[in-house]
């Protein structure tokens, strides 16, 4: 297989198992939480469960002032890095491009040395984060295998992609081939992992306020 | 709480799971912020008090059974079942060091209400034979006796002929068609019976028609704090006959922190039908009372004064400004301790920790936490509504050589009533 055949390859066949994967995956586990249902309370409302709801969604992206000075290294580590994330894989041209031949609408792209810079603070950002679960008391005690390899599969596509877009070595087709399958990885392990927390954590936050929204507490 | 097994337990585990659970195990992602909302991470420093890790054995019974990747990894004996030993290593996680206050709940950046779990996971603990021993007697007490501490009606007849003579005031015991129902907890009525006296004079002064009830006085609920649910819901349907029978329009929790979590929040859910009748938290009552301009208070006390907010009322009960606006009424010198409200610090002892001798040491040693929020503020006393906090305020303020008296809310305002 040539380097021109396995940029196909990953382009192609790969990139629409891993999407079918990833979408089905998302559902199926949406689903599977969705269908374990809930009882009602029969407990006399004080105030709105759904509203509660809608709120903790929201205010829940705002750590209370005492939260933010005892976690301030994790609010603020965790915030860069996911900004990051998001800049990097929905703002940056080529990108959404990609988005557009699947989705079939497109956005506004930033520009490319703003993308390039946010690249770079991701990864640092990303690097100290690694650290700092390896050397936190708390946070090394918690964490198993998962929480390592989520680690690296959030860090390579931005490597490689990094690595690709500033050719660096002698064959890009390649470089480009490993940085979309190191995306297709991703994509893959996302709805099996922790990586769900993008979709589930709006239903934590809703369930959560909507319990405490009902007894009239602002979660 | 007889004939516990392992497979009992896992059941009960596998009901608990609903699709709050479900969201919140599939939302964490290990950040560890948890730990700094709980009390027993921050003042002991240890890792295993994180508060998700509590629920670990939990966890691995909603993945095995309820994704998809859980119960394939679960057919190739990837993954190994919960054992009875660790189980046995779970147990002073989840009842010793976790008196579900819920404050990590709300601290967890992605929404867990890690709390709500916790009760669910009590469940499958107790059906395992994992309950702590002071829990179980306690427990065993209130289904036989009447009382987790074993006060039966004699006892509370001794108080209330006691208080009657103090006050001048009769307390009403079973009277049919009053409007309010009190209940009182055990605490109060061997610890505490002040409270008696106190809402006697108060509802006297306010003209407000209310009855004890020789059938259902006690408050609290020991089936609650251990999980079991079966005997959670005898314990409120007791109250409830005894509401019903008397033809109340409401039932008034005490100044207990958990009790009103039982009766107002649990308590429709464990026995499977709404009430015919309102519940209420004394200081909601108060608090209606002062709006409606029916407490008349004289005088207030100088010294400065904070409030302490039992985490059953406030964060998980929902009655919040009602002591503050009551705490006005009384304090000239009301101040707020660091953390207040709904994000207010645990005293250390609710949800079953203060029937749970194993845990002394360390509920003594998270009250440090308490320590340094009143450090913060340089009071002079320190006003409450739960007999339970204030009995573990007063344990912790000796061991931490403070001196400070603990006030009930409720008895304060008593003690200001202006002379009719």
């Amino acid at each position: 297989m040539t380097d021109t055949e396995f940029l196909l390859w990953v382009r192609g066949p790969a990139f629409e198992i891993a999407t079918i994967i990833f979408t089905l995956g998302v559902v199926l586990r949406i689903l599977e939480i969705v269908f374990l249902g809930r009882k009602a309370n029969l407990a006399e409302a004080r105030g709105s469960a759904t509203a509660g709801g809608i709120r903790t969604i929201i205010t829940r992206s705002v750590p209370e002032s005492g939260t933010f000075k005892r976690s301030t290294f994790v609010i603020v580590a965790g915030y860069l890095f996911h900004i990051g994330l998001f800049v990097t894989i929905f703002l940056f041209a080529p990108h959404i491009l990609t988005f557009e031949s699947v989705l079939g609408f497109s956005w506004p792209a930033l520009p490319t040395a703003i993308v390039d810079a946010t690249a770079v603070v991701t990864v640092i950002t990303l690097l100290v984060v690694l650290i700092h679960r390896m050397q936190d008391p708390v946070m090394r005690f918690l964490s198993g295998f998962q929480d390592y390899l989520v680690w690296l599969v959030t860090f390579l596509p931005l490597v490689t992609g990094y690595i690709a877009f500033h050719r660096v070595g002698p064959a890009p087709q390649m470089l480009i081939a490993i940085h979309i399958l190191s995306v297709e990885a991703l994509m893959v392990l996302f709805p099996f992992t922790k990586l769900m927390h993008a979709f589930t954590l709006f239903m934590s936050r809703w369930y959560n306020g909507a319990i405490s929204g009902y007894r009239g507490v602002n979660s | 709480m007889t004939g516990a097994t392992l497979e009992r337990g896992i059941n009960a585990l596998k009901e608990q799971i609903d699709a709050p659970v479900a969201a919140f195990f599939s939302s964490c992602v290990h950040c560890g912020m948890c730990s700094e909302a709980c009390l027993f991470f921050t003042e002991t420093g240890e890792p295993k008090y994180t508060p998700i890790h509590k629920l670990e054995p939990m966890r691995k019974i909603w993945y095995q059974e309820y994704t998809l990747w859980g119960r394939l990894g679960k057919m190739l004996g990837l993954s190994k079942p919960v054992t009875d030993a660790e189980l046995t290593d779970w147990e002073t996680l989840v009842y010793d060091s976790c008196t579900m206050c819920g404050r990590c709940s709300m601290v967890c950046p992605v929404g867990n209400d890690i709390t709500y779990m916790i009760r669910k996971m009590r469940e499958g603990m107790a059906a395992s034979g994992h309950a702590p021993p002071g829990l179980i007697g306690a427990t065993q007490r209130a289904v036989t006796i009447g009382s987790p501490m074993g006060v039966k009606l004699p006892a509370l007849q001794a108080q209330i002929n006691h208080v009657e003579k103090e006050t001048g005031i009769p307390v009403p015991v079973d009277v049919e068609g009053a409007e309010y129902m009190c209940l009182l907890s055990s605490m109060e009525i061997m610890n505490f019976p002040e409270y008696i006296g106190a809402i006697s004079r108060i509802f006297k002064h306010a003209g407000v028609s209310w009855t004890l009830s020789s059938e259902a006085f006690e408050a609290t609920n020991s089936g609650i704090q251990i999980g079991v649910s079966e005997i959670a819901a005898e314990l409120v349907q007791r109250i409830v006959t005894a509401a019903e029978k008397l033809k109340v329009k409401a039932v008034i929790s005490p100044e207990c922190g958990h009790a009103y979590m039982a009766i107002r929040w649990e308590g429709p859910n464990l026995v499977g039908r709404p009430f015919s009748f309102k519940v209420l938290h004394i200081l909601e009552v108060l608090d209606d009372l002062r709006e409606q301009g029916r407490l008349k208070l004289s005088g207030k006390e100088a010294q400065r004064l904070t409030y302490h907010d039992p985490c059953q009322v406030s964060r998980r009960g929902g009655v919040v400004q009602q002591p503050r606006n009551l705490m006005d009424m009384v304090a000239e010198n009301f101040v707020e301790m660091p953390d207040n409200g709904t994000m207010n610090w645990c005293c250390g002892a609710g949800g079953g920790v203060s029937s749970n001798e194993r845990a002394d040491d360390l509920r003594l040693k998270a009250f440090n936490r308490k320590k340094e929020q009143l450090d913060a503020i340089q009071v002079e006393g320190l006003v409450s509504a739960c007999s339970n906090c204030r009995i573990h305020l007063e344990d912790g303020l000796e061991e931490y050589h403070m001196d400070l008296p603990v006030l009930s809310l409720t008895e304060t305002i008593a003690e200001h009533l202006a002379e009719n």
